[in-house]
């Protein structure tokens, strides 16, 4: 399994490349992502899309919601990492 | 070629190119298939000697500066993953709305536009206000939207008939494909695209928007097939299965996204659908002229970016069943941007044409015609500039045919059919219009169309 580290690495250069013209550098994990980038809906199932294929990782749409920060992200999608 | 696709993609215009984007992006066996030799569609190019034109373009609307959220804009670069910087985008001086003793100037900026109306219209400013909240609030971009008359809506916020009229004026010429009235949605997408958000044209023209699109699609290694006109589409038990290009191959697929048109995709079918007699084909087409001047437009005094004009209170937004009708009509002036890196002054001119009457002249009758609309495009410089010009460097017009022969669209009709499908569907399952006909159009719009309808349709389980 990979470190919670290794994880977010992975989930911000997805976040990054999605919301690409925003700076993701001074993300705070804690708070919700699209409080602090340009992301609706459109570019949040692009992170699940890119979750998919980057990694296999299938997030079902009543998961959308663990997505929210990267807090949320980390916890959820560190187990799937594997 | 392979011959089996998940989405076959009919048209290169910039709905077709940027559905192609997303559907490579995300690893769909896709394929675009262009009847013409270079891509854009509608809003494409060409070379003459050295200079190179663009068929269409005056601006792009939706123009929000960098940074701003939630607009078409930023919606269209991030899901096409292209950056701000890279449309190298040039944002409008000013335009302006002139009818007879009454001229309104607007900028990207909706707070000029207000204290013009404000100024020649003041029992007005708080109905435009309250229009302008309403749109803001108006979900113009519900798929499930169905007609309802923007006049009679506008109308209850706007009560001066010659306002009503100026503030439709840019609205309908730029996007309607109702006559006389449009689509209330259609109204809320078009006033928020250019008096919320506003003009810019990105430097080097519309091959800077086609080439950024172009190279994308090859980094995800899908190359657009030319000279591949569909000819026939084909279903089983009511299902898209294949298409036959006019050279007889025959491609299997599972969907189609089409930017053809409505009709024009329908009648691809070798028997009748039942919705064939309810899609109504459009009517509304234009004359363009491109004058390449011997001096900038500001040294003629034309400071404005866009001029539209008519010449009574009425704004009559119809097909003149006429060749063309000089009464109203778009002066663009692409060195009026706010940066100028035209090496040449140029202007062009719309006008409202009628394509049965282009399609009925004879070869030498053809060109005399269009020497008659160059010259009206000059009185029009004449009229609105206060200058003759001196010396013209080149010239060119296009007519309703030519956009037929181009496009291939029914009517030489820019903006397609007043039936819109909205969500995309039509009655054969797997068969989806994208682009005009789906009801988002001009650049802006026609990407925003093939990144929805591909997402939609094709990318979403
Ligand atoms: C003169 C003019 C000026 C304009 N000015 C502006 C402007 O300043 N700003 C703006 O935003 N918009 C402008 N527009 C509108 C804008 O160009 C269009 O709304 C937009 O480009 C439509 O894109 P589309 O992808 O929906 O369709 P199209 O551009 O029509 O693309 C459809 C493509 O499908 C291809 N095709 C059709 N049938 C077949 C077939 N059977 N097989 C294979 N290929 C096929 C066609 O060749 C075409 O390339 C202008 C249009 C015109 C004509």
């Amino acid at each position: 399994m990979l470190s919670t580290t290794e994880v977010r690495t992975h989930v911000l250069s997805i976040i990054e490349d999605v919301a690409l013209d925003d700076d993701v550098s001074q993300l705070q994990d804690s708070i919700a992502l699209r409080d602090q980038l340009d992301l609706d809906s459109m570019d949040f199932l692009d992170i699940v899309m890119e979750l998919k294929k980057r990694h296999q990782i299938d997030v079902p749409k009543e998961d959308y919601g663990q997505l929210e920060s990267m807090d949320s992200c980390v916890e959820y999608l560190t187990p799937k990492f594997s | 070629m392979e011959k089996d696709f998940d989405v076959v993609i009919i048209g290169a215009g910039m709905s077709g190119l940027a559905a192609g984007i997303r559907l490579a992006m995300f690893d769909q066996k896709v394929c675009i298939l262009e009847s013409h030799s270079i891509p854009g569609g509608l809003n494409s190019y060409y070379q003459r000697g050295k200079r190179k034109f663009d068929v269409g373009l005056h601006a792009m609307t939706n123009w929000t500066p960098k940074g701003t959220k939630g607009k078409p804009l930023s919606k269209i670069m991030k899901q096409l993953r292209i950056p701000y910087d890279e449309f190298q985008l040039v944002p409008q001086k000013q335009s302006s709305i002139r009818f007879p003793n009454h001229k309104l100037t607007f900028t990207n900026n909706i707070q000029d536009l207000l204290d013009e109306v404000q100024c020649h219209f003041p029992n007005e400013i708080d109905g435009l206000i309250n229009l302008i909240t309403y749109i803001e609030g108006y979900n113009d971009t519900d798929l499930t939207s169905i007609y309802s008359s923007a006049k009679d809506v506008v109308s209850t916020f706007i009560k001066d008939k010659i306002l009503l009229n100026m503030i439709f004026c840019p609205l309908m010429i730029y996007g309607s494909a109702w006559e006389h009235d449009m689509d209330f949605s259609q109204f809320a997408i078009m006033f928020k695209s250019i008096f919320l958000e506003g003009f810019s044209r990105p430097t080097g023209g519309v091959r800077t928007i086609i080439d950024l699109l172009s190279k994308k699609l090859k980094q995800q290694g899908l190359l657009v097939q030319y000279k591949s006109q569909v000819q026939q589409l084909h279903k089983v038990d009511n299902k898209i299965s294949a298409i036959t290009l006019k050279n007889g191959d025959r491609i299997r697929c599972r969907k189609i996204l089409s930017s053809a048109g409505y009709r024009e995709t329908l009648n691809l079918f070798e028997e009748k659908l039942k919705e064939d007699k309810k899609v109504i084909i459009g009517k509304m087409s234009f004359t363009e002229s491109i004058l390449i001047l011997d001096k900038k437009p500001c040294e003629y005094g034309i400071e404005d970016t866009i001029i539209f004009t008519n010449d009574s209170h009425e704004y009559n937004y119809r097909n003149p069943n006429t060749l063309f009708d000089t009464t109203s009509s778009v002066l663009c002036f692409p060195n009026n941007f706010i940066k100028d890196e035209e090496d040449e002054g140029i202007f062009r001119a719309t006008m409202m044409a009628d394509y049965d009457c282009w399609n009925k002249l004879e070869k030498d009758q053809y060109k005399q015609e269009k020497l008659n609309v160059l010259e009206s495009s000059k009185a029009l410089f004449l009229k609105h500039s206060g200058s003759e010009i001196k010396d013209l460097l080149f010239s060119d017009v296009f007519t309703p045919t030519t956009v037929k022969k181009y496009t291939k669209h029914e009517n030489g009709c820019v903006y397609g059919s007043p039936t819109k499908t909205r969500d995309g569907t039509t009655s054969v399952e797997g068969l989806y219009l994208m682009g005009t006909d789906q009801g988002f159009l001009g650049i802006i719009g026609a990407m925003l169309s093939g990144i929805s309808m591909a997402n939609y349709h094709c990318l979403r389980n």
